[in-house]
């Protein structure tokens, strides 16, 4: 087992967020995490790589505790994509994506760009490696994240609802790249609501709702026939299947 | 207006042997500032509650208290208890500590305009706060610093002139030397007021290139 997460709870003043959320990934697997705003899929994230820390529960990378080495170190091994990309706004594209590897992983200069243009390639970004976050669009900046998270050789990569800062025309760019790390074999947990990645990419639909998993399936049979009330609801509010909601 | 042409030429290079002294004074003060300031910024932004506070405590007294009073007591106090500064040291270490508590408003200010998700994104990679901190927040944070920097190196470049009070020989001591002597005080002073501005000038220029050198988009 890749990733195991187990039993996580976190709590704000008086909202318990998520109640005690355990799952696990097998390498290579894409997972996607949908439900409701509000359900706590974007906290569930975070305290996977402990952004924020969970106030129980544990992770494991490759069946090692992540809180028990160098927090740091095993961060490397978990990537994290951001909804609102977070790029460096000092450093050009390629430079985005080269820092991790020369700062974090110690790599030289030449390699890490080499690295680095390599990444930019697997996102169709090598064209606009010189150019700052500024001078890119949304999709564009979310690519070259990507890139920045693939550079660091992650094991598990984590996005957190990577297309819904996007206008929609552009979301489509984000998601055939993402298809496309899920079929080279990448380990991924995905927030999102991109029904096309979730149908065609995803190994698993995991809903939560209320800060529990409510229930998770293959995408075939979670979105034809989905067990709970509730995921029935959410699903027709977006769009996909829930034959009766 | 010859005449006070032929003044200048009579008294300027003395006056001028002063300008080492003045531009010494404020580049070591600057570099004082420079320093203390951003390690005050850094105790006011992630210090725990005793440095947080201590550092508080000395942005306040020094933005607080004139800095003529924090030269003397440098100068005149500090030996009653045993530490004796030449005059130009003890400038310096006025100057220098006085406008470290401006820079260290500045920065703050600066890095706190950097967002937050910049250094969750350098955490999330798998860097330390001080790594995250080192390559990302403040290569941002001091280019924006800029203008309110160069404003500071202005004033304090200015501020300098403080230092005759306590007989630093730099260029308003020896101006004001000039007047007794001949006591033609409108010309030497007015002498003065031009070296000072083509100062203040200059390093308004190099530090607006500097601003534009350094500038990135979307920054």
């Amino acid at each position: 087992m890749l990733l195991q997460v187990e039993n996580i709870h976190k709590r704000y003043g008086t909202a318990e967020v998520l109640k005690g959320v355990s799952l696990n990934v097998v390498a290579g697997q894409s997972k996607v995490i949908m439900g409701p705003s509000g359900t706590g899929k974007s906290t569930l994230l975070r305290c996977i790589n402990h952004l924020t820390p969970p106030d129980q529960g544990r992770v494991l990378v490759e069946g090692v505790e992540i809180t028990s080495a160098n927090l740091n170190k095993m961060r490397e091994k978990l990537a994290f994509v951001f909804q609102d990309f977070n790029l460096f706004t000092h450093l050009r594209a390629v430079d985005n994506v080269a820092v991790g590897p020369r700062k974090i992983r110690g790599m030289n200069k030449v390699a890490a760009r080499d690295l680095a243009m390599r990444e930019l390639e697997r996102v169709g970004m090598v064209e606009r490696a010189e150019a700052y976050p500024a001078e890119l669009s949304g999709g564009q900046q979310q690519r070259v994240s990507i890139a920045r998270a693939l550079a660091m050789e992650p094991k598990v990569i984590l996005f957190d609802e990577p297309t819904s800062a996007l206008d929609p025309e552009l979301t489509g760019e984000v998601v055939a790249v993402m298809k496309q790390l899920a079929s080279d074999g990448m380990t991924m947990l995905v927030v999102s609501h991109e029904i096309g990645f979730a149908r065609q990419a995803a190994d698993e639909i995991i809903f939560m709702d209320g800060g529990h998993i409510l229930e998770q399936g293959p995408p075939e049979q979670l979105f034809a026939s989905p067990q709970h009330e509730r995921t029935r609801q959410f699903l027709s509010r977006i769009g996909e299947g829930g034959a009766g909601a | 207006m010859s005449e006070f042409l032929e003044f200048g030429a009579e008294h300027l290079p003395y006056i001028l042997e002063g300008l080492p002294i003045t531009l010494g004074l404020w580049a070591l003060a600057m570099a004082i500032g420079a320093l203390f300031g951003l390690l005050l910024a850094w105790a006011r932004l992630y210090g725990n509650k005793l440095i947080y506070g201590a550092a508080t405590a000395y942005v306040e007294i020094f933005r607080g208290t004139p800095m003529l009073v924090q030269m003397l007591f440098i100068y005149l106090g500090l030996p009653e208890i045993g530490i004796v500064f030449d005059p130009f040291t003890a400038a310096v270490i006025a100057i220098g500590l006085n406008t470290s508590a401006y820079q260290a408003e500045y920065f703050r200010g600066a890095i706190r305009s950097i967002p937050r998700g910049q250094l969750q994104a350098a955490r999330a990679m798998g860097m330390s706060q001080f790594q995250g901190l080192r390559w990302i927040i403040l290569p941002q944070a001091l280019r924006r610093v800029i203008p309110q920097w160069s404003n500071e190196a202005i004033l304090e470049l200015k501020y300098t002139s403080i230092a005759y009070a306590i007989g630093v020989s730099e260029l308003t001591a020896r101006a004001e030397k000039i007047g007794y002597e001949t006591f033609m005080f409108f010309e030497v002073f007015m002498l003065l007021a031009l070296i000072y501005i083509v100062l203040t000038g200059t390093v308004a220029q190099i530090l607006q290139f500097l601003e534009k050198r350094t500038a990135i988009p979307g920054l």
